[in-house]
């Protein structure tokens, strides 16, 4: 008797620290043919975790080696193009008009333009203060530290990336929660990522419920900003009112549905993540 | 101790010459123009010289007036397209280039350092390295132009001709092509006479990076390419580095017209280091400054301004310092001295060296053993030099430095800016607040503080006075490839 | 008076250091230089597990590392805590390998002068050829210079005729100017050696910290024409990082240091990758760990 080949079904999971785990509460739901893990809160604690142990030696790195890291994200997301985009027709999440194919490759020429970011935001948004006093004044900007982003319903990659690669242009790591109607593509990006040169803890991606999840990310307060980009105004309240607790910095975007939507504010999406600090020093011997 | 003593050792690196099989060059090389390589109009081929060893290594086309105009022809046709790509797409191909230059790393540097005797530790770890970097850089400017340089709209010059020297040759065609391309200018390069070899690889590299034809075009020959280059009519700009003689001829070639110039010209740079500097770190960076690529650097430090309470102490320790270094096979691994470039440019140390002597400096040359074959001269040291000197004030671009003598940090500045150059400088000292005073008052374009001889794509370069105008390097780097208009 | 300390430049170390760690050593140059590094070695057991059938296992290697490769010369010494000394120097007797000891409350030093002194002549009583002090880094750090001196000078007299290696301890310094002031201080009290760390702090003989060392020795020297050794210790694990301290040491102070009377390497680990990478350079084959015996 003669079979038909068995598939081998892919299980998906949980992408923190570096590592691909399952959730840790055991529950995952079900999403055709695949189950998608359902993040817990835990999980949200151990991916800022994660995020926080990464955060260090990732802004350390110089801009150029960050830069190269992102171009190569960019090379690795390109090269699973036909993948990604069968995942994208597939799982859904379509925003209006924007095809798969088009939206795959505006997620890769995202990642392109913020690797180009890293050696140019001290140019841009530093400077020497020309202060009436003997001193060497200069002010530079930072990465502000641990991101978290609740990213887009739709276009479940483009807004993902449009929302993460800024908070790592600047320096940041980040924790994200991927869209919750379609997060098939952000863990497949994260597989992706995963093999790319970005170090473990620097992106962290969690799937799941979005109003269990995001709550528990904006009122960690170890994180340091947060950026909305759910489109839901209840839930952008919510986190204002976390982020307040410990002065985070949020910021709210609409879902980036083109590559002009996520780089035509680069730099107001960069500055909302980075800190700026000014150094003095006398000059005279 | 009870171990017996030992007789004595001595210790010595093994040759380690870097293999060469992995380099396939040509027999013989066309111009590149039109994204092929082709012959010249009048055939004409030059051999290319290893200056380590004299031998041949290929043959170069050199280019004529008529190629000259082919290759602006093609460069100003292409120009609209490569203009008119979204700036993004324009980026990428900068990027490929970059990737491209990093994979076929090993191959460069080694090319680099038969076409040209420098070392192939700096090959590797300098030259060819910051040139990927430089096409990193740019390739990110080229969707940002308007950050760059505050503008809301920016355009393109159009054709650029860039003639680059032979010290750096990679690196000062990516210098001068990544930001020309970036900003959306078709450019044709003109590689110095002795050291095409890296330029025409970078143009394979163009045609794997399928950068559309006529972008770039690749002209090797003598000052005469160069001459006719400058003086064709269809350029918009003309971007130079190498002496300042020719530097000069070109300016007033250009006297009258439209063309857009930058130049990067020769120096004398002095190398201030200060009583209070930490001592061994300062003579790292004097060796640093005036022996890497043996000394064929327009920005070496080349005056040396030592303060007088440790003249002694910083000249015993240089000396020192000088004995330990390893003059040699440039592909050896472990030299840090190579060749000269080439003989004309050895006939020129050896006489400003010859008149050091006649003039009453003290010479000391480090004694070493030299190979028959080839361009080689030994790193120098010259003492009790005075500032009327023409050690002290000719460029000589070659190991040699010249030490002079200050008292207080006034007159170190007096002196370090007595000089028609002011391509660089460099502070050693361990206060923070005497490095910036100082390196306000200096009349130069670069100041290094506690370091020396280090470049980098993000940061401008470029000289103040003799020393040229205009800077390559970092959101500066653009202006000269650009129209704001608005 | 407040402490005044020579200047040394972080980045300028650390890149002359690197630089140096790139030499090509090839062929036969890694031939002789493992078999030099070899002959500095002293091999180290400091563990509260020491026992004597540990010592003695050790002390065999330390005469005759590698039955198979005669021309693997001895080590230079084995070190241990001066309760095995008697059994080492036992061990060692008549095979020209020195025994070397750790003193003064090893590793911390946080013991009484007396207590100190009392363990240096413990040592010494029992046998030891040499002595490895750590210096009192709470004097240190608090700026008490002529305490860390006169410590060094009464455990100086108290050797005897054993040599002195001084510990700085370079970790707990907190600064490359600190490590070079700190050499300065042991070799004006009477240290034959000065030595990187106990390889029980969080780092040891880096590169930088080998070199600030190196320069200061090579200072002391020209001013003084007394000879000092140097003793890289903690975290040479590899030939690799073994060659780069030769390297570092040729390079700075002269060929004339690559001899065990002047300079030492202690470790533990190395020895056995040190025989490795010699046996690739004779059968050209990338070798496995149990070719190599294990103490």
């Amino acid at each position: 008797m003669t079979t038909d080949r068995i598939p081998v079904r892919k299980t998906y999971k949980l992408w923190i620290g570096g590592a691909f785990v399952r959730s840790e509460s055991g529950r995952s739901d079900v999403s055709g043919d695949v189950n998608i893990p359902r993040g817990s809160r835990k999980d949200v604690r151990e991916a800022v975790a994660a995020a926080r142990k990464a955060a260090r030696p990732w802004a350390a790195r110089t801009a150029y080696n960050r830069g190269q890291i992102l171009y190569r994200a960019a090379e690795a997301l390109e090269s699973r193009r036909a993948q990604l985009i069968s995942v994208l027709e597939a799982g859904g999440g379509r925003a209006g008009g924007l095809g798969a194919a088009a939206e795959l490759d505006a997620a890769v020429d995202v990642l392109v333009h913020y690797a180009g970011w890293t050696d140019k935001l001290q140019p841009v948004l530093g400077g020497i203060n020309p202060v009436a006093a003997p001193f060497l004044s200069f002010s530079l900007p930072e990465p502000t530290g641990v991101v978290g982003v609740v990213a887009a319903d739709q276009p479940s990659l483009l807004g993902l990336v449009a929302e993460v690669a800024p908070a790592l242009a600047a320096g940041n790591t980040v924790v994200a929660i991927l869209s919750e109607a379609a997060p098939h593509a952000g863990l497949d990006l994260a597989e992706v990522l995963g093999v790319s040169d970005i170090p473990g803890g620097v992106v962290n991606l969690l799937s799941g419920r979005r109003g269990e999840l995001a709550l528990a990310l904006g009122g960690h307060r170890d994180l340091n900003a947060i950026v909305d980009a759910s489109g839901d105004p209840k839930l952008g309240v919510e986190l204002d009112k976390l982020a307040a607790e410990t002065i985070k910095r949020a910021s709210h975007h609409a879902a980036a549905t083109s590559y002009e939507d996520a780089v035509d504010d680069a730099l107001e999406r960069i500055v909302a993540v980075t800190e700026l600090k000014t150094a003095w020093h006398p000059v005279g011997a | 101790m009870t171990v017996q003593s030992r007789q004595s050792i001595v210790w010595d690196y093994a040759p380690a010459p870097e293999a060469t099989d992995h380099l396939r060059l040509a027999e013989r090389y066309g111009l590149f123009i039109d994204g092929a390589f082709c012959d010249p109009a009048e055939a004409r081929y030059v051999p290319t010289i290893n200056p380590a060893t004299e031998e041949p290594i290929a043959e170069i086309a050199w280019a004529g007036p008529q190629d000259v105009q082919r290759a602006i022809e093609v460069a100003r046709a292409a120009q609209p397209r490569w203009a008119a790509l979204p700036d993004r797409e324009r980026g990428k191909y900068l990027f490929r280039i970059a990737r491209l230059i990093q994979e076929r790393a090993r191959e460069l540097a080694v090319c680099e350092t038969l076409d040209g005797g420098k070392p192939l530790r700096e090959s590797r770890d300098v030259d060819v390295p910051l040139a990927a970097a430089h096409f990193f850089h740019y390739a990110g400017w080229a969707d940002k132009l308007r950050y760059g340089v505050a503008a809301r709209e920016v355009a393109p010059l159009g054709v650029v001709g860039q003639i680059v020297p032979w010290n750096f040759p990679l690196l000062m065609a990516a210098w001068k092509l990544a930001p020309a391309l970036a900003c959306g200018n078709t450019a044709i390069l003109k590689p110095a006479e002795t050291t095409p070899l890296t330029a025409l690889l970078l143009a394979e590299i163009c045609q794997e990076a399928e950068l559309p034809n006529g972008v770039v075009s690749i002209l090797p020959g003598d000052g005469a390419v160069g001459a006719a280059l400058v003086r064709s009519p269809g350029l918009d700009k003309i971007a130079f580095t190498g002496s300042t003689a020719v530097g000069r001829d070109i300016q007033t070639a250009l006297a009258g017209s439209d063309v857009k110039l930058t130049l990067e010209l020769g120096g004398k740079s002095a190398n201030i280091v200060f009583e209070d500097a930490a001592l061994d770190q300062a003579v790292e960076g004097i060796v640093n400054g005036i022996f890497f690529n043996q000394g064929h650097v327009c920005c070496a430090g080349s005056r040396l301004l030592i303060q007088e309470s440790v003249l002694d102490e910083v000249t015993a320790k240089l000396w020192a310092r000088m004995g330990r270094l390893r003059i040699g096979d440039p592909l050896d691994k472990n030299t840090d001295v190579g060749a000269i470039n080439s003989a004309e440019q050895l006939e020129r140390i050896e006489t400003l060296v010859a008149a050091g002597e006649e003039e009453g400096a003290v010479r000391r040359s480090v004694s070493c053993s030299l190979p028959e074959r080839g361009y080689w001269f030994a790193p120098t040291l010259f003492t009790d030099v005075s500032p009327a000197h023409r050690i002290a004030v000719e460029e000589i671009f070659g190991p040699v430095v010249s030490v002079l003598s200050f008292r207080t940090q006034a007159e170190a500045i007096e002196k370090a800016n007595n000089s028609r150059y002011g391509l660089a400088a460099g502070i050693w000292t361990d206060k923070g607040a005497k490095a910036f005073e100082v390196a306000n008052a200096l009349r130069a374009g670069v100041v290094w503080q506690n370091t020396y001889n280090h470049f980098d794509p993000t940061a401008a370069f470029g000289g103040y006075k003799e020393s040229g105008f205009g800077r390559e390097g970092g959101p500066a780097g653009l202006r000269p490839y650009l129209r704001v208009l608005r | 008076m407040s402490r005044r300390l020579a200047h040394v430049d972080r980045v300028g170390i650390e890149e002359r250091a690197a630089q140096l760690g790139a030499r090509s050593i090839k062929t036969t140059a890694k031939q002789q230089g493992i078999r030099i590094a070899v002959s500095l070695l002293d091999l180290t057991t400091l563990e509260g597990a020491d026992t004597a059938g540990k010592v003695r296992q050790l002390c065999a290697k330390a005469v005759c590392p590698a039955p198979t490769m005669p021309e693997i010369p001895s080590v230079a010494a084995i070190c241990v805590y001066p309760s095995m000394v008697t059994v080492a120097r036992e061990a060692l007797a008549g095979t020209g390998v020195a025994t070397a000891s750790v003193a003064t409350g090893f590793p911390a030093g946080q013991v009484s002068l007396d207590a100190k002194l009392r363990d240096t002549e413990d040592a010494v009583a029992a046998g030891a050829d040499e002595i490895d002090m750590v210096i009192s880094r709470e004097a240190f750090l608090s700026g008490d210079d002529a305490r860390v001196m006169r410590e060094i000078a009464r455990i100086k007299e108290a050797c005897g005729d054993a040599h002195l290696k001084v510990i700085l301890e370079t970790a707990e310094l907190g600064s490359y100017d600190h490590v070079r002031h700190a050499s300065m201080l042991a070799m004006e009290a009477g240290a034959d050696f000065i030595k990187t760390s106990t390889g029980k702090a969080a780092a040891g003989a880096t590169p930088g910290v080998c070199l600030v060392m190196l320069e200061a020795i090579r200072d002391h020297v020209q001013r003084t024409g007394r000879v000092v050794g140097f003793k890289a210790a903690g975290g040479v694990s590899t030939s690799k990082a073994a060659l780069h301290r030769l390297v570092l040491v040729k390079e700075t102070l002269g060929d004339d240091w690559l001899t065990p009377d002047r300079l030492r390497i202690g470790a533990s680990s190395v020895l056995n990758d040190l025989l490795m990478q010699y046996a690739k350079t004779q059968g050209g084959r990338y070798g496995r760990g149990e070719d190599f015996s294990i103490e």
